[in-house]
């Protein structure tokens, strides 16, 4: 396409009285060559980010088992961390996508066009509240109404590893904190999904309709197929908010560092890395420090992990996209 | 709803916000000029000007905010700030040389004493017990308003072996109290915390049989509800009916708080109770002239003193870096030993006042500080 | 019908097929499928309207007790106890909010148009992976890394805005590329041709043509982005600190902004409790009010500057 523009380009070019090509290549060139940079930057700064936590973490990493938090070397620290923060993850998408995606459906194809601008903008009130409010509400709010329901699932469904109990009395629990993460993530999704739905051409939902398809039948498929790419886009986006997520499940989970659990509604859950950064770090220092950075590192190596594997499965659906 | 502005009154809506934005901005704080402009002539001490930058414990946060505010109607043009990033970063921090001073609440580790005389050289360190806090065990159990605990029956349920309410070994102290067939929640502190590093090592030598873990900063033992902050603690006990925690006792308001067993009695949490026992204790010996960190006594034995304590020091050179500073820290740590300023941080934190015998040695290291 | 609604032909096939042997049984069942979907996006919504309102209805009950003029009107220094006020955090965090978009914005931007519009084999693949990478960095690594940074240059304890901001650019940029990539590319194929046959340069029509018309999701992703990295609190922890006064020099000494401020409040609170924790709601609240007024701004900015479609 570029050599057809260039080609274009220099053909009108040939008449009298226009500027001269160098002008408008010029101004390409500089351009291409101001965005490709900004890509560049952004590899620049994620191999700054990669290189202070190698720097950070080697010290921990080549120290002696003993002198390491925990007292059984690095690789048994952050092993329980990365299960929690994989369990915390996962609850949270579990929860979140179905819901964004149902709540953007909602507001692109069933609600009224005049409340829909007002009905996202309500969603999106979602993503302006600060992490450590979530965090409060979830303490003061979500986990005290959970508790009862706690009880319940650990006296009848007991027999399941997700919910063996003794269930928690305060609610602090790995269940609430995938709601609490999953609540969080929702108007990320859900925004992206909405713009992603807005633009489904209105031929093909009408051809869909006038074919005599039944609403649900046209969403299926006129506007999810070609949402795809932007549900999927979205809800990368939230899982990396939920992986990353500090403060908020610093706040409600009661943790207990080196715990691999499945258990759900008691109170002894693993940590996650990010909170667990978010306690430790304050009065660390030393080789507790690097051990903590060593566990950003795995975090960091684990987000690559879950990329590749979301790229393989988005690629073998072959998406189109809309653009050159 | 339609808009019907022109594109060109755009950019002039957009100007004239930001120079409202910028206007306001220009007002400045009302409670700022009026400090500014205040007290000059009525101080005796001479005016300085210039930035005290300190970085450190939590615990000490509620303080040092009483604190800045006092000194600063003391010497209005010096801002006084302070990063509650927590001790372990305090102290790095400070011996990296990027705050004049350190709250900390633990005294300097045999490493970091060796790094400090490398910072302040021959002169060494001064480490000032300013804020001491008692740390109380807090309880939510309906229908008993009060609870005696010795020290063994602590430890046996913040370790798990006592697992409910009306055990004998917690009847046997409580005698005519109604103790409910409920399960026991402990509460600890999810974050590394020198409250839970003076609890636990309370619990390790006044119930050493009790408690083999040791005296650590992150909660070692498993099971029970863990919670991020003073805060957290006590949100978690309001919230689960049996749980019991320990946190500052300024922060205990609503909650059932136990009398700990020292000696023959029970005493309560209380600043007094608290003060006396930092009084009572030893000077960690080999250490500095002006380094008073104390050794705490655990387990006393007169009925006036309060085991469970927590000593944040203020950790300093004696020769500060320039004149300014020296001038600064030493106004600065004089008003924090000094009865007004540990009044006000009883009044804004809850600490226990220093008693006069503590604020003569630290007297003592505040007037040894000089310019470098 | 163009090139890129290929895929929607065999949809569109599928469509007619499933139709075509529709009788009344099949069709009562197409209905009933409807409904029950109807409802399940009905009850989506209604679920999450449930933490939303309890969210916004918890923080407007316990914050509205501080809003009044003296929170707006003075920072914390000099304050024990009762009073003080927000002053100072609030300029803390549109300096250092402003200073971030400043840095995100136009590097998100052209990073995008760059993987839409330029972008060819391995850089560009590159690029994309590592963009959905850099979503996954925790709040506090990316702080911790601004400091370490800014620490080889100032020596440690080092605390200033432009930390902070650089930090949270670390956050946001990778939301902005992603929301505004996917937005870009459904800018449709035919705009692009049409712009191209009529000689307009490729930089142009970027700007001109294919940017305008993806404003409003642009808009969004912006804004989403924003409201994103405004309430991050462990980054600031690290690298601005707190204060007491009012400093509106983002590379000169610490900053106050409000979520640290709302988390030292409730967290530290002192003696009484109550009058820390009811300022620690109020910056809450008046951190959200900021929020939904950027979004509305950005909103009616889009509007102005989008082109007229039928949407």
């Amino acid at each position: 396409m570029t050599t057809q523009h260039s080609q274009a380009a220099r053909d009108v070019d040939r008449r009298p009285g226009l500027s001269p090509a160098p002008v408008r290549r010029l101004g390409d060139r500089l351009f291409a060559g101001t965005s490709r940079s900004a890509g560049v930057l952004i590899l620049a700064i994620l191999a700054g980010v990669a290189a202070f936590l190698v720097v950070q973490a080697l010290p921990a990493l080549t120290a002696p088992r003993s002198e390491v938090p925990g007292g059984h070397g690095v690789a048994a620290y952050v092993g329980p961390l990365l299960f929690g923060t994989v369990l915390a993850a996962l609850l949270a998408l579990l929860i979140a996508t179905p819901l964004a995606v149902g709540v953007a459906l909602f507001i692109t194809q069933y609600a009224p066009r005049r409340l829909a601008q007002g009905l996202g903008y309500l969603v999106d009130l979602l993503a302006a509240i600060p992490s450590i409010v979530y965090g409060f509400w979830g303490i003061a709010w979500l986990a005290p109404r959970l508790t009862p329901l706690y009880g319940w699932l650990a006296d009848h469904l007991g027999f399941l590893p997700f919910f063996s109990g003794p269930a928690s009395v305060t609610g602090k629990t790995m269940f609430t904190v995938g709601i609490v993460l999953g609540v969080m993530i929702l108007p990320i999704v859900s925004a992206l999904t909405r713009e992603v739905f807005l633009q489904v051409p209105s031929l093909h939902r009408e051809a869909a309709l006038a074919l005599g398809a039944t609403r649900w039948e046209m969403i299926r498929l006129a506007v999810l197929p070609y949402g795809r790419s932007g549900i999927i886009g979205g809800a990368m986006l939230g899982l990396g908010r939920a992986l990353g997520e500090t403060l908020a499940v610093a706040i409600v989970l009661s943790a207990s560092p080196g715990l691999v659990s499945f258990n759900l509604v008691s109170s002894n859950n693993p940590s996650t890395i990010a909170s667990n950064i978010a306690l430790q770090f304050p009065d660390s220092t030393g080789i507790g420090v690097n051990t903590l950075i060593a566990s950003g590192l795995a975090l960091f190596v684990l987000t690559f992990v879950v990329n590749v594997l979301a790229r393989g499965i988005v690629n073998r659906r072959a998406e189109f996209s809309g653009g050159s | 709803m339609t808009f019907r502005f022109r594109i060109r009154t755009l950019p002039a809506t957009l100007a004239v916000t930001l120079a409202g934005g910028l206007a306001l901005s220009a007002c400045g704080a009302s409670n700022e000029s009026q400090a500014a402009a205040g007290t000059s002539g009525e101080s005796s001490a001479a005016q300085l000007s210039g930035t005290l930058n300190g970085a450190g414990s939590t615990a000490q946060q509620a303080a040092m905010q009483a604190w800045s505010a006092g000194f600063n109607s003391v010497q209005p043009r010096v801002t006084v700030n302070y990063d509650p990033v927590g001790s372990g970063g305090g102290r790095d921090q400070w011996l990296a040389g990027g705050v004049a001073f350190a709250g900390s609440d633990a005294a300097l580790s045999d490493d970091e004493e060796t790094k400090a005389t490398t910072l302040c050289g021959s002169e060494g360190v001064f480490e000032l017990p300013n804020y001491v806090s008692a740390i109380a065990v807090v309880y939510n159990v309906p229908g008993v308003s009060e609870l005696n605990l010795k020290p063994d029956t602590i430890a046996k349920i913040f370790s798990g072996s006592i697992t409910k309410w009306n055990d004998p070994a917690i009847a046997a102290d409580n005698s005519g109290a109604k103790l409910p067939d409920l399960a026991i929640a402990p509460v600890h502190r999810s974050d590394k915390s020198g409250t839970t590093k003076n609890f636990t090592d309370y619990l390790a030598k006044a119930a050493t049989s009790n408690w083999p873990s040791g005296a650590v900063d992150t909660w070692a033992p498993k099971g029970g509800e863990a919670a991020n902050g003073t805060s957290g603690v006590i949100a978690a006990v309001k919230a689960g009916k049996g749980a019991i925690g320990y946190a500052d006792e300024s922060q205990a308001a609503g909650l059932g708080v136990a009398d700990v067993g020292v000696g023959s009695s029970f005493v309560a949490p209380t600043a007094d109770a608290a003060a006396k026992v930092v009084e009572g204790s030893k000077l960690i010996s080999g250490r500095g002239k002006y380094d008073f960190a104390y050794d705490l006594n655990r387990t006393p034995t007169a009925s006036d003193e309060y085991p469970i304590v927590l000593v944040s020091y203020h950790i300093g050179c004696i020769k500060a870096k320039d004149k300014s500073r020296a001038d600064a820290l030493k106004a600065f740590e004089n008003y924090v030993i000094s009865k007004d300023g540990q009044e006000a941080a009883a009044k804004s934190a809850g600490s226990a006042p220093i008693t006069d015998a503590v604020r003569a040695k630290s007297q003592t290291a505040v007037d040894a500080i000089t310019a470098g | 019908m163009s090139q890129n609604s290929a895929p929607q032909a065999p949809a569109g096939a599928s469509v007619a097929t499933s139709l075509a042997g529709a009788g009344l049984r099949s069709r009562r069942r197409r209905k009933a499928t409807d409904r029950l979907m109807t409802f399940l996006v009905y009850g989506a919504f209604a679920v999450t309207l449930i933490p939303l309102l309890s969210l916004v209805f918890e923080v407007v009950r316990r914050g509205i007790a501080r809003l009044d003029g003296e929170f707006f009107n003075s920072s914390m220094v000099g304050i024990v106890g009762k009073g003080g006020g927000v002053y100072h955090a609030i300029f803390g965090t549109l300096i250092i909010t402003g200073l971030t978009v400043v840095i995100s914005v136009p590097i998100g931007l052209l990073t995008a148009i760059y993987l839409v519009e330029y972008g060819t084999g391995r850089l560009k693949k590159a690029i994309t992976f590592l963009v959905d990478v850099m979503t996954g960095i925790p709040s506090i690594v990316a702080g911790l890394f601004a400091y370490a940074l800014f620490a080889i240059f100032f020596g440690p304890g080092i605390r200033l805005g432009i930390i902070g901001s650089v930090a949270l650019s670390v956050l946001m940029i990778p939301v902005v590329v992603r929301s505004a990539e996917e937005v870009l590319k459904l800018v449709p194929t035919e705009l692009r041709e049409a712009s191209y046959a009529l000689g307009v340069p490729k930089w142009r029509t970027i700007v001109k043509v294919i940017l305008p018309t993806a404003i409003a999701g642009l808009g969004t992703g912006v804004t989403l982005a924003i409201a994103r990295i405004i309430g991050e609190t462990a980054p600031l922890l690290v690298t601005v600190g707190i204060t007491n006064a009012t400093n509106l020099d983002p590379v000169n000494g610490r900053m106050a902004t409000l979520p640290v401020f709302a988390y030292y409040q409730l967290t530290q609170p002192g003696v009484p409790p109550e009058f820390a924790i009811d300022r620690a709601w109020t910056a809450a609240l008046v951190l959200i009010m900021l929020v939904m007024g950027l979004n509305l701004v950005a909103r009616l900015i889009s509007r102005f500057f989008a082109p007229k479609t039928g949407r």
